[in-house]
């Protein structure tokens, strides 16, 4: 368990959101496998701590439910992007890319500056 | 946005309805997730079990999924504190002796405190009902004998003129006409004003006009302004009567307007007339007559100050260009505010100081109790920590109980300062409620409720404090091992003895506090006052100027009025006065004696007209000379009595004043009289004011159409009262016959004896309720420290202690508590009573027969409390009491 990372607070509202960008309406189990599988298998996902995080992008009007029909024909709640929850991925996409820019550069110059004392 | 929408949906997840259906709802879906799961894993080729045991590792557990769900669906602090509060309640509920006991004692000290706080609300908070209140100032006059005296016309008129800092300067007086009613002739307070009074005050008519420019002026055509009460009883409400005549002592009168239904001036609040005052009689031609008071409005932006230096400045001017009359004289320029509730504000300071203390014992009390809560629920919090429960859910918890406790304590509190209010107002003397016009606002109203309010959360932070500083939540978990053998009550003995010296501390002070006000009283009542006013009734009569105006018509009516009231049964003796006793110091007059030294200065001396029975009627002493005849009258030499005040200031050294002349400043030749007696000091003024000057002159030569009658009976006085406006009303039933008391209430319902006796009879109940709350307290940390030391006394006993030194440990203990408070009480009580010395009355702040009387109650009553717990520590039995753990 140790090699694989524990999903950041946060990130799983995004996966979340990204998922059901790609996928259209899904369940909250489909949506942890899809996270998991995109992953490759580095994380590792509470399946439970899907739920309130769901319950917390509903609330918060991301994301519509309703209950509807798997393929294998089990009775679920299907889970769809809203027009808000389209802006917000949008938006956090953003940030994200931006944070993660912001985080390579500082860690390429971080390494420039070893390599100049060393 | 969102974080709103969210809350607003996690509040409404609080209502167990939508609580209910989420909760349906997501145990289907978890129900469907693991059907999904398992089928996946079915799949897979697990079998059955394995499928479904899986499904649930991945899911980290059902019921933290459910847990974490929920408290993302709702405000888990909230739910959380639902769940305290039932708790709360059902704990208290289980435990009624102790939340009685708390909820009482708080519910004691909040209404003591919201009732007085009312008082004190309607009195020196709340604005006076007039526009813009606080620019609004009293200008009079001041001499060195009153700090505050009338001004006269003429000078008002000067400072009117030159003053510069007023944007206008009014003055007001009061008077009185007798007015024909269905029941006879009544005599109605009115007052009189100058035009702009009331546009001074910001008051408007709301029928009819304002007095205007010209009608204060010699001569104006006489005009009335009707109070609302007078409109409404006299007049019947009528519209109409604007514009009508009223006649007004025998004079017609135009009524121009009535004033609003909440319109009342305190400093004469019985008019119901107000007329505008005309320098047309013989006082307002004289600087020297003094019959009025000033109201102004300050400037803009002028300061207090700045308008008493100006006035100041012109006071001394005109004492310069008019030195025969405004000698000594200087103005005084003070809020408004100060001169109608000035008088009450040290009494209503000092309850509401006693109020305060009587919530602090009663905070201190109900703390002390949680704190022995607590001690005994160290093992329930013990196991609620190890079953997971955080150091905060078990702080909130104990909130939550004192919450609960202050808020039943509040609302009981409420109640009960409800109905204190209604007491306290209803014990209120109608002579006295007329002059704090105040009282009509004293209630619940929102700002009161706000200060209970504020109360109630300072008491809550106060009783939530005590058991967290008490017991750091760290340690709890000792207490689980500790068992039940509880040596833990050292540290609490320490906390918990400091809050019961606090409590023996305040119920020290306030002890000594209704000792020192009670002593007042007494003193007060039992002032000697140079009469005797048991088995004395009186009544006033007036009578219309138009058929008692000349000085023989005056005497006439004088004499019979004595001779038909000498007629009824029990009477023994009638007599006539201008003006009653333990009244007022004040109708002064300046002396000058012939023969002495004189350079101008003032002497202000009490003036009375009396009849010839008037001394002896009332009982006075005569110490030299005689009293009047009834023959001293216009056709005899003018005769005069003096007290002793008078003699011993201007007669000093044994001089003999019998055949000395006194008149007025000049020494005009028609205001010479001759001393012809000497009579004991007589309170004029108000039982607590000093004995002032005084000089009496013979009605027959000085005489009046407004008397006060007193009698003297043998029966009782006040079977005498329906008798004297009937006998009065025979010999003219245009005379107005009014204000029958005896003397023993007149004097005993005095606003002076009635403030006393006020304020210490309510800071003596306060006193008594901190005297039980403080030995109750004292008791309880004996007896809790004892039970918690009974292994220690039984192992004592089994080597050999006897019961006398058990006795003599507890007591120790008790007594070194008891000291420590009750010294500090003293030294706290000195302290208070310097403060507020001004509500006492011939009684020192640190009286030592007071002090000593309060340290011996309380030191009796701490011994009683401590003796019953120490006679259950010596009863111990060493066996039974080292077995028992």
């Amino acid at each position: 368990m140790s090699d694989k990372a524990d999903i950041w607070q946060g990130t799983l509202a995004l996966m979340t959101l990204k998922t059901l960008e790609l996928l259209g309406p899904l369940h909250g189990y489909g949506i942890a496998r899809r996270i998991e599988q995109t992953s490759g298998s580095l994380l590792t996902l509470n399946y439970g701590t899907l739920y309130p995080a769901l319950l917390k992008l509903e609330l918060e009007g991301a994301i519509s439910s309703e209950w509807g029909v798997s393929e294998n024909n089990r009775k679920a709640k299907f889970y769809k992007l809203t027009r808000a929850g389209r802006k917000r991925l949008e938006q956090e996409a953003k940030d994200w890319e931006q944070t993660t820019a912001i985080m390579a550069r500082f860690f390429a110059a971080t390494a420039t500056v070893k390599g100049g004392a060393a | 946005m969102k974080t709103l929408r969210a809350s607003l949906l996690r509040l409404a997840g609080l209502f167990s309805r939508n609580a209910r259906r989420r909760d349906a709802d997501f145990a289907a879906e978890i129900e469907s997730h693991l059907q999904l799961h398992i089928d996946d894993n079915l799949r897979a080729g697990m079998d059955p079990v394995e499928a479904r045991r899986m499904a649930l590792v991945t899911l980290n557990g059902l019921e933290a999924t459910r847990e974490a769900y929920r408290d993302q669906g709702t405000v888990p602090i909230l739910e959380h504190l639902s769940q305290d509060v039932r708790f709360a309640i059902r704990h208290l509920r289980k435990n009624p002796g102790f939340a009685c006991a708390a909820i009482l004692v708080l519910a004691l000290g909040i209404s003591a405190s919201v009732s007085i706080f009312s008082f004190v609300d309607a009195a020196l908070i709340k604005p006076l009902p007039f526009r813009d209140p606080n620019r609004l100032m009293d200008v009079t006059g001041s001499v060195e004998s009153m700090r505050r005296s009338n001004i006269s016309y003429l000078d008002y008129i000067d400072w009117r003129e030159k003053n510069e800092v007023f944007q206008s300067l009014d003055v007001y007086t009061g008077n009185g006409f007798l007015m024909r009613t269905a029941s006879g002739m009544e005599p109605v307070t009115a007052g009189q004003v100058s035009h702009g009074f009331f546009r001074t005050l910001g008051v408007s008519p709301i029928l009819g006009r304002d007095f205007s420019e010209i009608e204060d002026k010699a001569g104006a055509q006489k005009v009335v302004m009707l109070s609302h009460i007078a409109w409404t009883k006299r007049f019947g409400g009528r519209p109409e009567a604007v514009g009508e005549v009223a006649t007004l002592g025998g004079m017609p009168y135009v009524i121009i307007g009535v004033l609003p239904p909440e319109f009342q001036f305190a400093p004469n609040p019985h008019a119901e007339l107000w007329t505008a005052i005309k320098p047309d009689g013989g006082c307002e031609r004289r600087r020297s007559c003094h019959n009025m008071d000033g109201v102004a409005r300050l400037k803009d932006g002028v300061p207090v100050e700045t308008a008493r230096a100006n006035m100041a400045t012109i006071a001394k001017q005109l004492e310069i260009q008019y030195p025969d009359s405004n000698r000594g004289r200087t103005a005084t320029v003070a809020p408004l505010t100060d001169l109608i509730s000035g008088a009450t504000r040290p009494i209503l300071l000092a309850l509401f100081g006693g109020a305060a203390l009587l919530l602090l014992i009663a905070c201190v009390n109900v703390a002390s109790l949680l704190l022995v809560r607590s001690e005994s629920r160290r093992r329930e919090m013990a196991v609620r920590t190890a079953l997971g429960a955080s150091g905060l859910r078990l702080v909130s918890q104990f909130l939550t109980e004192a919450v609960v406790l202050i808020a039943v304590g509040s609302a009981l509190g409420l109640l009960g300062a409800n109905g204190a209010i209604r007491v306290l107002v209803a014990s209120i003397p109608n002579n006295v409620a007329a002059f704090v016009p105040f009282l009509k606002d004293v209630g619940l109203n929102p700002r009161v409720l706000l200060f209970a309010t504020a109360v109630s959360v300072l008491i809550g932070i106060l009783l939530a404090l005590t058991p967290i500083v008490h017991a750091s939540f760290s340690k709890l978990l000792a207490g689980l091992a500790e068992g039940s053998r509880g040596s833990a009550g050292v540290a609490w003995r320490r906390l918990d003895s400091k809050l019961v010296v606090a409590e023996l501390a305040i119920a020290v002070v306030l002890l000594v506090g209704a000792g020192l006000l009670g002593k007042s009283l007494s003193n007060l009542l039992n002032v000697e006052l140079g009469f005797q006013p048991a088995q004395l009734a009186t009544i006033s009569v007036a009578a219309p100027q138009i058929s008692y105006g000349k000085s023989e018509q005056q005497v006439a009516l004088g004499r019979k009025l004595v001779e038909n009231i000498a007629a009824l049964p029990g009477v023994e003796a009638v007599g006539l006065a201008t003006q009653l006793p333990v009244t007022y110091n004040g109708n002064t007059t300046w002396i000058r004696i012939k023969g002495k030294p004189y350079n101008g200065e003032h002497h202000e001396t009490n003036e009375r007209d009396v009849s010839s029975d008037y001394f002896k009627t009332i009982g006075a002493k005569l110490v030299a000379g005689r009293y009047f005849t009834e023959d001293d009258d216009a056709t005899k030499p003018a005769v005069t009595l003096i007290n002793q005040t008078l003699a011993r200031k201007h007669f000093p050294g044994g001089e003999n004043p019998i055949g000395q002349q006194i008149g007025d400043t000049t020494l005009s030749a028609k205001s010479m009289r001759t001393v012809v007696g000497v009579v004991a000091d007589i309170k004029e003024g108000a039982l607590d004011s000093e004995i002032w000057p005084a000089i009496y002159h013979p009605l027959n030569q000085d005489p009046a159409n407004f008397v006060s009658v007193v009698v003297r009976t043998a029966q009782s006085p006040i079977s005498l009262l329906p008798l004297l406006g009937k006998t009065a009303r025979q010999i003219d039933s245009d005379l107005g016959a009014f204000g029958e008391a005896t003397f023993a209430d007149l004097i005993d319902n005095s606003q002076t004896a009635f403030l006393h006796r006020f304020a210490a009879w309510l800071v003596g109940g306060f006193a008594a309720l901190a005297l039980l709350l403080s030995v109750v307290g004292l008791y309880g940390v004996v007896a809790y420290s004892v039970s918690q030391r009974t292994r220690e006394i039984g192992v004592r006993m089994a080597l050999g202690a006897q019961s006398a030194s058990v006795y003599r440990l507890i007591l120790e203990e008790a007594g070194w508590l008891a000291t420590l408070g009750i010294a500090i009480g003293l030294l706290m009580s000195i302290a208070f009573a310097t403060i507020g010395r001004s509500v006492l009355f011939g009684v020192s702040t640190w009286d030592l027969p007071t002090l000593a009387a309060v340290a011996l109650l309380l030191g009796v009553a701490a011994l009683l409390a401590s003796y019953v717990p120490a006679r259950r520590a010596a009863a111990v039995n060493p066996v039974e009491a080292l077995r028992a753990e």
